[in-house]
Parts: C-alpha cells; sequence; structure tokens
C-alpha cells in the first residue's frame, strides 16, 4: 500500500474541500477502498475518512419514501424495519451479497461506488484500461466469466459487481450528491452508473470532490418483489446475473406494472424502460416471458467464456417473472 | 535408546486391542483443542522476534525469460526499505513433497508468471509491500512459451502405462460400452493460513519458524538451498494452518527469510500474500481423461481404459497420478492405462489433496454411472459385481478390502433405490432432485518413522517427534496410542510435536501420517513394556497397565526406580509394501437439486461410508472424512482454477474467486466408519484418512445431477453455465 | 492527545503509520495474535473480531479509524482455563481441525446469536417480518463469510446450534 496522509473532517464543507483540493479517496466502510489499496489498484496519497460524518440516519421522506443517508451500513438499511416491510427487494438484494461482516460495514455511498470485480482490473501487472488508461483490456481475449454482455465497449468489458444498486434502481431510487462547492444535486441510480465507453476509468458521474449524502427511495408501489441472484457457491460470491423485479398485476390477471433491473450483464445495473412496456397491460405467458428476453438481450455480445451468460439471463428472468406473475411453466 | 522394527509380515498378533487403558479409537476431544479455540495457539507467523525485518517477495511479470536487472537502487531510497535480495540460492517454485532436495533455484530465471524473484526486506510489512510492487525489473523475456496443454506433444509417463488384452476389441465385443471424455479444472489448496517463515541466525546456526508438513525432508531442502549442514538448522512447525499438501516441500518464503536474515544480521518475516500463495507455490494440474469401459450381457467388466493428460513446468518430475486407483479398484481383463504430461509454463504442479484420485476417481465414477445405465443395471450392483479377487494388474493380494462393505452399508443407511433409475423424476418448484452414488478409494502408504517416548519417572509420558500437526489430529491420536500402550490417561501424556530435534518421524501427507508416526509410537512404547515387564520378571504380553499401574496394583512410579525411561521407536515397512495392494475404500451416496432454470446446483444431503483399518479416534478421523466430502463438494460444483490463455498467468488467484466452498455449501453429512484391521496396513493395523474422503465424492454428485435433471456434464466443475449448457430443455 | 482504541477491556495508543490495518494492529502491535491473517482483502473471514457489538473484518479497516472503539478478539471471549460457550462447544463437536480459521468463526458464531437475538434476516430468511428461527440453513447461511478449508462446516454448525439451544 502506497503511503497517504490520513484526514478526518469533521464536517461534510470540510470533506468536500479535501476531496477536490488533493488526489485524496473518501473512505467509509473501507471495504471496497481498501481491498483495492494493498493491491496498487487505488494509490490515493491521501484517504479522507468521512465515517464520523452525520450521514447515517434512514427517515421517511414527507411523500411516503425513504432517505438512506450515505453512511447508512449495508445492515442497516437491510434489517430497517420499513425496508423490509415496503422494499423487501432491496433487503433481499442486500442480504444476497457479500456476508456479514462486510454489510456490517459497507455503506450505501461507498457500495453505489464499489468497483469491478474484473480479474485484470484487480492485478496492477495486467493490461487494464480502467486502472491504466491505454493499456488494453486483458479481458477480452482472456478470462472473461464474469464479464459483461450488454453495453460493452472494445476497451472495457468489466460489470459492476453489486447487488444492493441494482435493486435501488428497479425501486427507482436517486442517489444525493453534494459538489464541493456545497451544491446538492439529484440522479437516478439508473443513471448514476456510466457504460465503459472509450472513457472506461470513468464509472459513475462523481466529479472531484463531490459526496454521496444519501438515496432515497420513491413511495412503494405494491406488487411483489423480488430479487433473484445466481451465483457460483451458493453464498459469498458475485453474481452470475441477477434480477430484481416488482411486478403487479391487475383483477385481471395482467401485468400491471414491471420494474426491473439486470446486475452481472454489464458495467452498471442495467435497466431498460421498454421490458416494463412490453409486459404491462399483457397476461403472463412464455411467449410473453421469451419476448421481454429478446427485448433484454437485443444487442447482448458475449466474449467467449461468458456467451452463457445469455441463455443464463433469459433463463432467469423467466424464473423470476414466473415467480411474481404466479405463471408456471 | 533406538528400537528398530521393519515390517516384513502383516501383524495378525494386534497387540492394541490387548491393552487395557481403552482409550485409543475413542472420540476423545482435540488435546490441542483449548488452544486453537482460544488463539493461543501460535502459528509461524506468530512468534516474537527482536528486531525483525519484514520481507515481501518480489514476483515476475513475465512467462519466460531472464532478469537483466533490478534497480535495488531505486527501491532502496524508498522509505523503510533495508534490503533487496535476489542471491541465486533463491528458490522459485515450492519443493515437491519428499523431494529432499532443493527445488528449483536461480531466481534471474523465469519460467511462469508470478514466479517469486527476490524479496525486498523492510522495517514494517506495509513499507516492504509497497517496495516490492514497485520494483523496477528489467527483463529479457522469450516469447511464445507453450501455456495450453493441448497445444503440445505429451511426454508420456512410461510406468503408468498398462497394456493387457485386447481393449479395441473387448469394446468392440461387448454387450455395452461407454467412451467418454472428461475434463478436470486445476484445484489450489488454499490451506487458511499462508505460508509463513521466521527466520533468525545466531552465528552459524539457523532457526526459521515455519509452516509445512514434513520438517523431515522440509530441513534437507532447505540445507541443500542454502549449502549448509542440516546440523546447522531448527525448523519448528508446532501449529500448521492446513497445508492439503501445499506446505509438504520447502517453498520459497523459508529460503528467502533465511538468506535475508543472514545477509541483514536481523531476524526476518516472510509472510506470503494469499495471491503469492495462489501464484507461486502449487496447482493441482488440470486433466482431460478418457475413460472406455465394457461389461459382458451380465455386467461383467470386459475392458478397462483410463487416459489421462496432465500438465507441469519443465523440469518437475511430478505428473498428477491419475490413474493411482484405477490400477486396481475394478476387474476387466483388457486394459490400457496411459498418463502423460505436457510441459507448459504455467506455475508448478504438485500435490494437492489426494493428488490422482481426486480428480480420477470422479471421471472413472461418472464413466461407471454411465455404464450403469447403459448397462440397465443398478450402480451399485454394476460396482459390487466388478471388485476384484485380487489386484488386476499386479496379482497381489489386497491387504484388506472393505469396498463391499462399505458399499452395502452406505447404501443401506442412505435409502438408496436399487431400482431402475431414470432422470428428471422429481420436480419440486424450480428443483429437480435426485440422487448418485460412487466408490472411493485412495492407496495407502506408510513411511519410515521415529518418535521418543520418554515414560517420566512422575508417571506421566513425553512424545517427542518432529512430526507434524496439520489439523489431522496427530497431537491427539499420539496422546492416545502411547496411552493406550502404557497404561496412562491421555492427559498424562505430554506430545512435543513439529521440531526438527526431535526424532524425525514421516511428515504430514499421502495420508501416511497417523499409521507411520502411530507405529513409531507402538514399537517405542512396545520397547518400554519390555522393560517394564523385565523389571517385574514377567513375558511383556502379560503385563496389563491401566492408569498408571499394573493389574497386580504396582504402580507405575515405583517400577521407574526415580529415573525416566525413554525408547526412540523407529519403524519401517520392509517387504509388506510390496507383497499386498493396499487402499483404503469407501463410498459416497448423494441428493442434489438442481434448479431448472439456473442450472444452480445444492447438496441436499450427503453420505459417505469408509474403510481405513484401526480408527484412532472417532472424533477427528469423522472429522477428516467430513473435510474430504466438502472437498468433494469444491470439486464437483465450485473450484477452477483459470490460467490466461496468452500469458499462463494464474488469473483467479484469490479467495474471491477461486471458490473453496462455503458453509452453506454444505448440508448434513453423514460418516459411517467401517472399522476392520488391516494387518497388512501397519502394526497399528490402521491407514490413512486424510484424503480417502474426497476420492470419488465428487462424481457422486455429478451422477446425482444427471439423474435430477438429466444433465450429463462431463466437466468440473459443474457451474450453472455447464449445467444449463447440458440440460434438456 | 493520544488517540486511543479499547481492546478486550483495556485502552491503547493507535498506530502512527495509518496503512496499518486494524489486524496488523492486533496481530503485530498489539500481539494479540488470535485473531489470523488468512487473506487480508475481506475474502476468508478469518481476521473476524467484534467492534462495538458488530462483526467486522479486521483486514479491510484501518485502525486508525477506530478512535475510542471497542474491539473484542478471541482473547477477550475465553481462556484455556475458562472458555466461552462457543469456544467449549467448538472443542466438544471438533468445529475446527487445523485451527486457524477458528478464532474468527468463533467470533463470527459470537455475534451471530446477538444478530438472531436481534431478529436481524439473512439470505436464508424465508420472511423478512416475522419472527427469526434459527435453522441450520441460517446458520449455514450466517457462517459463510468465514471460509474453513479443512472443511468442518458441518460440525461448525453443530456447535452453534447446541450453544443457541443452551440459550433458549
Amino acid at each position: 500500500m502506497r503511503a497517504f496522509d490520513y484526514i478526518r473532517p469533521v464536517s461534510l464543507e470540510e470533506a468536500g474541500r479535501r476531496l477536490a483540493e488533493t488526489s485524496a479517496k473518501a473512505i467509509a466502510g473501507g471495504t471496497n477502498l481498501l481491498d483495492l489499496m494493498k493491491l496498487q489498484v487505488e494509490t490515493p496519497s491521501a484517504v479522507c475518512d468521512i465515517s464520523r460524518l452525520d450521514l447515517a440516519t434512514i427517515a421517511d421522506t414527507p411523500d411516503g419514501g425513504l432517505f438512506i443517508g450515505a453512511l447508512v451500513t449495508n445492515t442497516q438499511t437491510a434489517v430497517h424495519q420499513r425496508v423490509r416491510k415496503d422494499y423487501p427487494l432491496l433487503a433481499r438484494a442486500i442480504l444476497a451479497g457479500a456476508t456479514q461482516q462486510l454489510r456490517n460495514k459497507a455503506t450505501t455511498g461507498g457500495n453505489l461506488c464499489q468497483r469491478t470485480r474484473c480479474f485484470y482490473f484487480t492485478n496492477a501487472d495486467q493490461p487494464c484500461n480502467k486502472r491504466d488508461p491505454g493499456s488494453g483490456c486483458g479481458a477480452i481475449g482472456g478470462i472473461a466469466k464474469l464479464h459483461a454482455v450488454l453495453g460493452t465497449s472494445e476497451h472495457c468489458i468489466a460489470t459492476y459487481p453489486g447487488d444492493m444498486a441494482v435493486a435501488m434502481t428497479a425501486l427507482g431510487g436517486v442517489v444525493e450528491i453534494v459538489g464541493a462547492d456545497g451544491h446538492a444535486r439529484s440522479v437516478p441510480v439508473a443513471d448514476f452508473h456510466c457504460l465503459p465507453g472509450d472513457t472506461p476509468w470513468r464509472e459513475n458521474v462523481l466529479e472531484e470532490g463531490d459526496i454521496i449524502t444519501a438515496v432515497t427511495l420513491p413511495a412503494p408501489v405494491g406488487g411483489l418483489q423480488t430479487y433473484r441472484k445466481v451465483r457460483e457457491r451458493s453464498s459469498y460470491a458475485f453474481a452470475l446475473v441477477s434480477v430484481a423485479a416488482i411486478v403487479a398485476m391487475d383483477d385481471q390477471g395482467k401485468i400491471a406494472r414491471a420494474d426491473l433491473a439486470f446486475g452481472g450483464l454489464a458495467h452498471k445495473p442495467w435497466h431498460d424502460p421498454r421490458i416494463g412496456d412490453l409486459l404491462v397491460g399483457e397476461a403472463p405467458s412464455a411467449a410473453l416471458f421469451d419476448k421481454a428476453a429478446d427485448l433484454l438481450l437485443e444487442t447482448a455480445q458475449g466474449y467467449g467464456e461468458n456467451d452463457f451468460k445469455i441463455p443464463l439471463a433469459r433463463r432467469t428472468l423467466r424464473a423470476v417473472l414466473e415467480e411474481v406473475t404466479g405463471a408456471s411453466s | 535408546m533406538i528400537v528398530h522394527e521393519k515390517q516384513d509380515n502383516p501383524d495378525t498378533a494386534n497387540r492394541l486391542d490387548g491393552m487395557k487403558q481403552g482409550v485409543l479409537g475413542t472420540a476423545m476431544s482435540r488435546i490441542d483443542g483449548l488452544a486453537k479455540v482460544t488463539g493461543t495457539a501460535l502459528y509461524a507467523a506468530e512468534y516474537s522476534a527482536d528486531n525483525c525485518a519484514e520481507g515481501v517477495l518480489a514476483t515476475a511479470t513475465i512467462t519466460r525469460g531472464v532478469v537483466n536487472a533490478i534497480d535495488k537502487k531505486a527501491a532502496l531510497a524508498l522509505p523503510g526499505v533495508i534490503a533487496v535480495i535476489d542471491d541465486p540460492r533463491l528458490t522459485t517454485r515450492a519443493a515437491q513433497g519428499t523431494a529432499d532436495e532443493a527445488p528449483q533455484q536461480d531466481p534471474a530465471r523465469v519460467c511462469y508468471w508470478g514466479q517469486p524473484i527476490a524479496l525486498v526486506v523492510a522495517e514494517t510489512f506495509e513499507q516492504a509491500r509497497h517496495a516490492a510492487k514497485h520494483l523496477v525489473v528489467d527483463y529479457g523475456e522469450e516469447v511464445d512459451a507453450p501455456v495450453d496443454p493441448e497445444a503440445v506433444k505429451p511426454e508420456e509417463q512410461t510406468e503408468e502405462t498398462v497394456s493387457q488384452g485386447d481393449l479395441d476389441a473387448a469394446m468392440s465385443a461387448a454387450a455395452h460400452a461407454v467412451d467418454v471424455t472428461f475434463t478436470t479444472k486445476g484445484h489450489a489448496s488454499a490451506a487458511m493460513e499462508p505460508h509463513a517463515a521466521i527466520a533468525s541466525w545466531n552465528g552459524d546456526d539457523l532457526t526459521v519458524h515455519a509452516s509445512l508438513q514434513m520438517l523431515n525432508y522440509n530441513i534437507t531442502e532447505l540445507a541443500d538451498a542454502l549449502g549448509i549442514p542440516e546440523q546447522r538448522i531448527r525448523l519448528i512447525a508446532r501449529y500448521v494452518g492446513g497445508g492439503f499438501g501445499s506446505k509438504l516441500g520447502i517453498s520459497e518464503e523459508v529460503v528467502a527469510a533465511a538468506i535475508a536474515a543472514q545477509e541483514i544480521g536481523r531476524p526476518v518475516r516472510v509472510v506470503m500474500t494469499r495471491q503469492h500463495v495462489f501464484q507461486a507455490i502449487m496447482r493441482r494440474s488440470e486433466s482431460t481423461q478418457r475413460l472406455r469401459l465394457c461389461v459382458d450381457a451380465a455386467g461383467k467388466l470386459t475392458g478397462f481404459g483410463h487416459h489421462a493428460l496432465v500438465s507441469n513446468l519443465p523440469g518437475e518430475e511430478f505428473a498428477e497420478p491419475v490413474l493411482q486407483s484405477s490400477h486396481f479398484l475394478y476387474a476387466g481383463a483388457n486394459r490400457e492405462l496411459k498418463l502423460e504430461l505436457a510441459r507448459i509454463h504455467r506455475m508448478t504442479a504438485g500435490s494437492v489433496r489426494a493428488p490422482g484420485e481426486a480428480v480420477g476417481m470422479p471421471a472413472l465414477e461418472c464413466a461407471m454411472d454411465m455404464l450403469a445405465e447403459a448397462a440397465g443395471i443398478d450402480p451399485v450392483k454394476l460396482r459390487l459385481m466388478n471388485i476384484p479377487e485380487k489386484d488386476p494388474e499386479k496379482g497381489l493380494p489386497f491387504s484388506s478390502h472393505t469396498l463391499a462393505d462399505c458399499l452395502t452399508q452406505a447404501a443401506k443407511a442412505f435409502g438408496w433405490d436399487h431400482g431402475l433409475r431414470k432422470p428428471r423424476q422429481t420436480r419440486k418448484g424450480e428443483w429437480w432432485i435426485g440422487t448418485g452414488m460412487a466408490s472411493a478409494a485412495r492407496v495407502h502408504n506408510v513411511m519410515e518413522a521415529k518418535a521418543r517416548v520418554t515414560l517420566k519417572a512422575d508417571g506421566t509420558a513425553v512424545v517427542e517427534t518432529d512430526m507434524t500437526d496439520i489439523g489431522t489430529g496427530t497431537y491427539t491420536i499420539a496422546a492416545q496410542i502411547v496411552g493406550e500402550m502404557l497404561g496412562l490417561a491421555p492427559d498424562r501424556v505430554l506430545v512435543d510435536l513439529g521440531d526438527s530435534r526431535h526424532p524425525r518421524g514421516p511428515g504430514s501427507g499421502g495420508s501416511w501420517g497417523a499409521p507411520s508416526i502411530g507405529s513409531a509410537l507402538y514399537v517405542a512404547c512396545k520397547a518400554i513394556r519390555e522393560e517394564l515387564a523385565k523389571r517385574l520378571d514377567i513375558d511383556e504380553p502379560d503385563l496389563a497397565l491401566r492408569n498408571g499401574a499394573t493389574s497386580s496394583g504396582t504402580q507405575l512410579t515405583e517400577l521407574l526406580r526415580g529415573e525416566d525411561l525413554a525408547r526412540v521407536g523407529h519403524y519401517e515397512p520392509g517387504a509388506i509394501s510390496e507383497d499386498f495392494t493396499a487402499s483404503g475404500f469407501g463410498a459416497f451416496f448423494a441428493q442434489v437439486r438442481v434448479n431448472a432454470f439456473t442450472g444452480e446446483t445444492r447438496v441436499d444431503r450427503m453420505l459417505g461410508a469408509f474403510g481405513f483399518g484401526r480408527v484412532l479416534n472417532r472424533k477427528t478421523a469423522r472429522s477428516q472424512c467430513l473435510g474430504g466430502i466438502t472437498w468433494s463438494i469444491g470439486t464437483a460444483l465450485t473450484e477452477a482454477l483459470e490460467f490466461d490463455p496468452r500469458d499462463g498467468h494464474l488469473v483467479n488467484g484469490d479467495l474471491a474467486e477461486y471458490h473453496v466452498p462455503v458453509n452453506r455449501d454444505v448440508p448434513d453429512l453423514d460418516v459411517i466408519l467401517v472399522e476392520e484391521r488391516d494387518a497388512a496396513a501397519s502394526p497399528i493395523q490402521a491407514k490413512g484418512i486424510g484424503e480417502l474422503g474426497m476420492c470419488g465424492g465428487a462424481a457422486a454428485i455429478g451422477n446425482a445431477i444427471y439423474n435430477a435433471s438429466g444433465a450429463r456434464v462431463l466437466d468440473f466443475p459443474m457451474t450453472p453455465d455447464r449445467v444449463i449448457a447440458a440440460m434438456p430443455d | 492527545m493520544t488517540r486511543s482504541i479499547s481492546v478486550n477491556g483495556a485502552a491503547h495508543p493507535l498506530p502512527n503509520d495509518p496503512r496499518v490495518s486494524l489486524l496488523d494492529f492486533l496481530r503485530d502491535g498489539l500481539r494479540l495474535t488470535g485473531t489470523k491473517k488468512g487473506c487480508d482483502h475481506g475474502q476468508c473471514g478469518a481476521c473476524t473480531v467484534i467492534v462495538n457489538g458488530i462483526r467486522i473484518n479486521s483486514c479491510l479497516t484501518l485502525a486508525a479509524m477506530h478512535e475510542d472503539d471497542e474491539v473484542t478478539t478471541i482473547e477477550g471471549l475465553g481462556t484455556p482455563d475458562a472458555p466461552s460457550p462457543l469456544q467449549q462447544a467448538f472443542l466438544e463437536h471438533d468445529g475446527f481441525q487445523c485451527g486457524y480459521c477458528t478464532p474468527g468463526q468463533i467470533c463470527s458464531a459470537t455475534a451471530l446469536l446477538d444478530e438472531i437475538a436481534s431478529n436481524w434476516p439473512s439470505d436464508a430468511s424465508g420472511d423478512l417480518v416475522g419472527t427469526l428461527t434459527l435453522s441450520d440453513e441460517e446458520i449455514r447461511e450466517r457462517m459463510s463469510g468465514n471460509l474453513c478449508r479443512c472443511g468442518a462446516y458441518a460440525n461448525i454448525v453443530a456447535a452453534i446450534r447446541d450453544v443457541a439451544e443452551q440459550r433458549t
């Protein structure tokens, strides 16, 4: 690990200033940043400990939604009574990720910024355009089992590895951000992460000095919520494919609402509103679910080792839709 | 006094069963257990050494070539850096098990990506790690090093080749035959304690605390690497945090710590990072295995073919002995067995728990399942029908044979349905449910071993040997054997292991630890008993000892007359090794569910029955079996080393992406110990159990996946991608 | 003023180098070597300790971030003379072999019992809003952050089940 200065700002304003001034990295839970610092993948000259700032509250919003502070740990979110009752999808997604020990440290803000598990990104002696722009993408032509099939570019085929953000995307969550200048702005979780394009090092919309302060969830919409994660171990493994779904049925047995997001497929939680549009107003059927999968995977491209994700995503989507619509195969 | 016993004949006297203490074989808790559960047991990296510097290995970023120069000046300019060691005596691979000589040295010669090339020593670990990662190295790269085992012409391992009768003719003439090719991915030992060493010199004398399985070989390997006499070296490994083959031979950090400590005149500690452990110790080779099996109309095997391709680095003798149990497990007059080794530039291949059978048995036992289906025979019955009377290749008798007992007892306990089997019969919600079974076999080895037993004047006993306990239970079974022989409660026996100053044991590996060191202890105790009997003027077999006294009430302390009585037992297997084919046997039964959509497989229950001679401790033996079955689950479902197709580097070299099974992957497991006395195995009638539990278990799971879902997966591990690809829709 | 951390009830000054992980601080700084380093990257759980009542991986946090925190390590849970109920149960059920992952397993199991008492759900919980019952599947899921390469999981589950049942 490169030597660094340890800074513990006492206010959000000071934190923003320090982060904008130096090549500092904010640290809260530390579970992702320290991992990467030990590998010399992250080499900040200063680490700005924001873990004691006042951003750790969960509260109801006036419109019936929920405000989840950036420093609320994943555990605190998952065990919160309102999350369990009104946003079970979010609790399920969090509980499907990592381990109790890691969830006890990982925070809302940090988890949104979690970096990819691509083997070539985490090995500082291998080429990676994300870590070392211009060095090439080791995963293309290499071992790419974990990698993306949607929204890839010739420069990067990494995936976003988290679960929480996939659920938040389906739930229509909004990321609250304060800039170094104190200016606050809101970005939907669905728009928070970027596709790699020709700037794979840019993973989300945060600018120098920006600090995530919270995620707000809209009022619950009803329907059935589920999070399905396919993984190689029964626990403690990243998703091969995951599906977050909120589906409501009308009293004619037709789909009244369908909000879906996907993990393990792309550089960001994958959200394609056309899929919901296709499903709404229709009676559930195998043919309909196949059409939804066609739409999801319209532009999918495998890189050899991860070709299986295309049929796996189709099958998992079908399993989830059967579950939440009550249709059976 | 050293008492030597060479075993040329089966020991049918079975003396241990006549002893009176009644402690051997019981489910006694580990005598080192309290130290482990309270965190007070010290492992290699945890000893204090004054003024100790920290070393971190620097590793190569080319696949093959030479190190032209290392910019030491730049490294030494970094904060805290004391030295950059690139001494030609540094080792670049771990020694193979029982090598007894230094492994590959000369760190300037690079043979695989990730190979150690230097050691950076600094005041603190963080300083050393940083400097090691930033070492500027000028390489002369030799491009196009072969890294794909399928792309080079392999070398036949002729000592493994068997050609009996005419397999091709038997296959054509057979009533039923299977000809199928399996692949297995590489495995890592992934012991939880990373390799570590603390070296300190006192003049010309070197002491090293290290995490090693076989001090008796390791001391010679280290002496050879350093070019000093082994009398100058003391190796200590009292607690070893798992080995599974990865600590059989001396590894790079031990030699590096010793050289660095001498060069800087201070103790040096080198603890491998987890990534270094993965990339620079040992892999189990991947394998490609073609099985050809055929039966007559009655289900008797008429042909048996097993051909395997494995790989290793140039210069390494080790070739994963995939065919080891195939040589004797089943009958079949027409036999063709062949093992080939591809020379490629991936990291060193060597022993990982149950080398050979760990991957050979799963392939064979899946092929047997396919044969049973083809022949329309219950897979349990097919196996029972084909147990040979004697070794089908060597013609030797078996020292003992428990396969039939294991199959029968396990089938009954599992509730196996011997009726006609068809896949895809049971579905619950999204899950297909099914069952499968497999035989287990693991060759028995026993090795020369020495141990000192001292019956102290106060009536307690001390055991001293350099033998290690890597979690296997050596401490405990040593106390039980000595307690049984000398009539002492085990808490009256102090067991002092893992110090090279003690008599040399066999080391922990190849499942030979317990039978070998147990036999040395038995020999030592028998000699002590003879002396005690002499003092009582009776014959030794008539000496009955229990709780520190003879049956007539004479206290041991009286007999000892205020003096200690010590004997070194020296056991050596003699002609016995040549006269019999000896093996542990067993059977696995598993029930799995396979998700019809996602191909995820979960083991719902699993049972194993194992015969391995005398059970020395029912608790620790069962734990060894549980561990083996857990590894079977990993082999079947999750574990796969992945290598880059271009530079051959190990890609998933950490515990996040190399999937050791987690707690939730492992259901309730049942173990049946099929107890026997194998007189030809060792004078204590025991065989090893450290590896048998994973020799075939993955096939029971694979066969259950097929029975559940209809997906016959021919590639291990059977990850969701492979299951959905094979599943009929 | 010296910044300090409390470990097993005793206050200690924090290290000078901010790079020092809580794990290295415990092992090398305080010589509390019961807490193990298995991977140093949050991938094995051998370094699990309890901080302010919550279990965490001590490898993935800086000692410097724990000013005034209360840390409990395996040494703080029990001693060879007075082992905790879980330590005793691990011994009796042979919930370990090599022993290297064991302190982390026991710290995790200790916290697990409190998490159940707090009715925290897990991935294995069928219902997120009801009252939890501690099934074997719940134990397995909740202990899945602690790898055991010796394969003692079945015995670990038995040991925890035993102590949990004694509690209720």
